[in-house]
């Protein structure tokens, strides 16, 4: 074993060990802040891993996608709900963590036996490294097209409601009389939201 | 075009000649140039933190900082040991151990990015194939550290600092993203070296600038904001919410925002530089004006002029942009939440998104120019 390899070992073992924790502590830890910040751990040696196997751009990509906008949208939706409750405690819990404890495990030893039973076929090609951004433009444009058009429609969508569930801030205090509007969000009529600013300023 | 001096193949020749191994000469070459850039970019520091106050002071008829060193060059040395020696302090009910990684946070990845700011040909830690887009990831981790500093403070300012500051970061990176894009589309590579290279042919006529008025730009005040510099500073606005993340901290937890800020605004006029106004070439092309004086490309003393050269260039524009953003800052009122989130959703992002179909078109009309 030379430097290089050496060194990718090392990597490895502290990336899968940081990795596995990281996960454990997500799950573990009753504190929900602490769960999302160890998720953006999660991700950055899942990045890691990615660099590992030279996939420089997939490694990037999942630092921004996944830390940069998913786990920060997860904090932030932590931190603007973050309503101190004291939970009373429940009776009989320890049926449910059991219970919880015994699928997972159940689960692991399930996929752990699938990956050691598979006769895994290695692929000996070798790692496209710097030119995998053409390799990847390329497939999104040719025979990926329809999945990568796709998400992005799944993306529109998502944006679309996202704006209809925000744009909803004026709740009347009245209940609505007429049982027609069903399917419309309940809102006020835009004049009225902005007289109502207006006499906030005076 | 000569490739100029290789530092990194010169030193492992001359290891490899005293009669170590290839492999060895490379491990050992290797902690140079990080421990260069590391050292580069805090001493940038200091030079950025003179330039702030002096040219702060000229803004407003003072004199500024002068009795720390020749012109007060060494104030923020004096700033910076006062702060090293404070006590280092946890505020009552924050969380000590999120309150302590925040500030590291914000500042690793930012030292990080420097591992794609070429100085010359050869003169970068490591010509990565994703180059540019390294920089745009890393410096999406950064509001994680900002919110966390924000919440884990115990303090109603900071918390909404923290949020404010990562809404903002989170707007403005499209717009810089895009911008980023169209000069990559014009260029053909991610690479920082090649998008220089692609600027090098024509000196001054072709840098991207010309190609790119809008993206130059939009880049520049996405950029602004990522940095949290005045016309955009709500994340730390002294009026309305004391200090924002910053406000519980003190000693060098402290001090390491404020080297993070201001090693990201020397960072981000730097990768300026790079991307809009031709990296470390010379206004008129080196190759050109050597043969018009009948010196050979390969001679060393040109060659080692032409490193000195770029480097020196590199730093001149980046210097002049954060003198530009020290001007800005005493120019423009700050703008509310509001307005910053207008004119980064309303106004940069369709903006930034025909000019990437424009230069798309162009490239597509006219490849010579656009690079095809």
């Amino acid at each position: 074993m030379n430097l290089a390899e050496g060194v990718q070992f090392i990597s490895l073992g502290i990336l899968g060990v940081l990795m596995l924790v990281a996960a454990l502590g997500v799950v573990l830890l009753s504190n929900i802040v602490y769960s999302a910040f160890l998720l953006g751990l999660v991700f950055v040696s899942i990045s890691g891993l990615y660099i590992l196997l030279n996939a420089g751009f997939v490694a990037a990509a999942q630092v921004l996608v996944y830390v940069g906008a998913v786990n920060i949208l997860i904090l932030f939706g932590i931190m603007l709900v973050n309503k101190r409750e004291d939970f009373q405690p429940i009776s009989k819990a320890w049926v449910g963590k059991a219970a919880t404890g015994a699928v997972c495990l159940g689960l692991f030893t399930l996929l752990s036996s699938m990956v050691l039973a598979t006769p895994w076929q290695l692929s000996t090609a070798t790692p496209a490294g710097e030119n995998a951004i053409e390799i990847i433009g390329l497939h999104f444009f040719s025979d990926f097209l329809l999945p990568f058009e796709l998400a992005s429609v799944l993306l529109l969508m998502a944006l679309v409601g996202a704006i209809i569930l925000a744009r909803r801030e004026y709740i009347p205090d009245y209940e609505p009389e007429d049982e027609q509007k069903v399917l419309t969000l309940r809102e006020r009529p835009r004049e009225l939201v902005a007289t109502s600013s207006d006499n906030q300023e005076m | 075009m000569s490739s100029g001096i290789d530092l990194q193949e010169s030193f492992i020749q001359i290891l490899v000649a005293l009669g170590l191994p290839p492999s060895l000469a490379k491990v050992v070459w290797m902690p140079f140039p990080m421990l260069l850039i590391l050292i580069a970019a805090t001493v940038s520091i200091f030079i950025a933190v003179w330039l702030e106050r002096k040219v702060s002071a000229a803004a407003q008829q003072r004199i500024g900082p002068e009795y720390v060193g020749p012109l007060g060059a060494l104030q923020a040395t004096a700033d910076g040991v006062k702060l090293i020696f404070k006590e280092d302090i946890n505020p009552a009910q924050a969380d000590p151990i999120l309150f302590t990684l925040g500030p590291a946070l914000v500042v690793i990845p930012v030292f990080v990015s420097y591992l794609v700011v070429p100085f010359g040909q050869n003169m970068v830690i490591t010509d990565l194939g994703i180059g540019i887009f390294l920089w745009i990831a890393l410096s999406s981790v950064t509001p994680i550290g900002l919110l966390m500093s924000g919440y884990s403070s115990n303090n109603k300012y900071s918390l909404l600092g923290g949020l404010r500051a990562t809404a903002q970061s989170i707007s403005y990176e499209i717009p810089l993203a895009l911008a980023v894009l169209a000069v990559v589309m014009m260029s053909n590579s991610l690479s920082t070296i090649d998008i220089v290279n692609q600027q090098a042919s024509y000196g001054i006529l072709s840098w991207n600038i010309w190609r790119q008025p809008v993206g130059f730009a939009l880049f520049w005040i996405a950029a602004l904001a990522e940095c949290e510099r005045l016309p955009f500073d709500l994340p730390e606005a002294e009026e309305e919410i004391v200090a924002g993340y910053q406000t519980e901290y003190g000693g060098m937890k402290f001090g390491l925002f404020y080297v993070g800020s201001y090693v990201n605004l020397v960072l981000s006029a730097m990768l300026v530089s790079v991307l809009y106004l031709g990296g470390w070439s010379f206004p008129i092309p080196v190759d050109l004006l050597a043969s018009g004086l009948g010196i050979s490309e390969t001679t060393p003393w040109l060659q080692v002029i032409t490193a000195a050269l770029g480097i020196m260039m590199t730093l001149i524009k980046a210097y002049f942009l954060v003198f530009l953003a020290v001007l800005l800052r005493w120019t423009v009122p700050r703008v509310r939440i509001d307005q910053l989130l207008d004119l980064g959703w309303k106004f940069l992002l369709p903006v930034a998104l025909v000019n990437l179909l424009l230069t798309a078109a162009l490239k597509l009309a006219f490849p010579f120019a656009f690079g095809g």
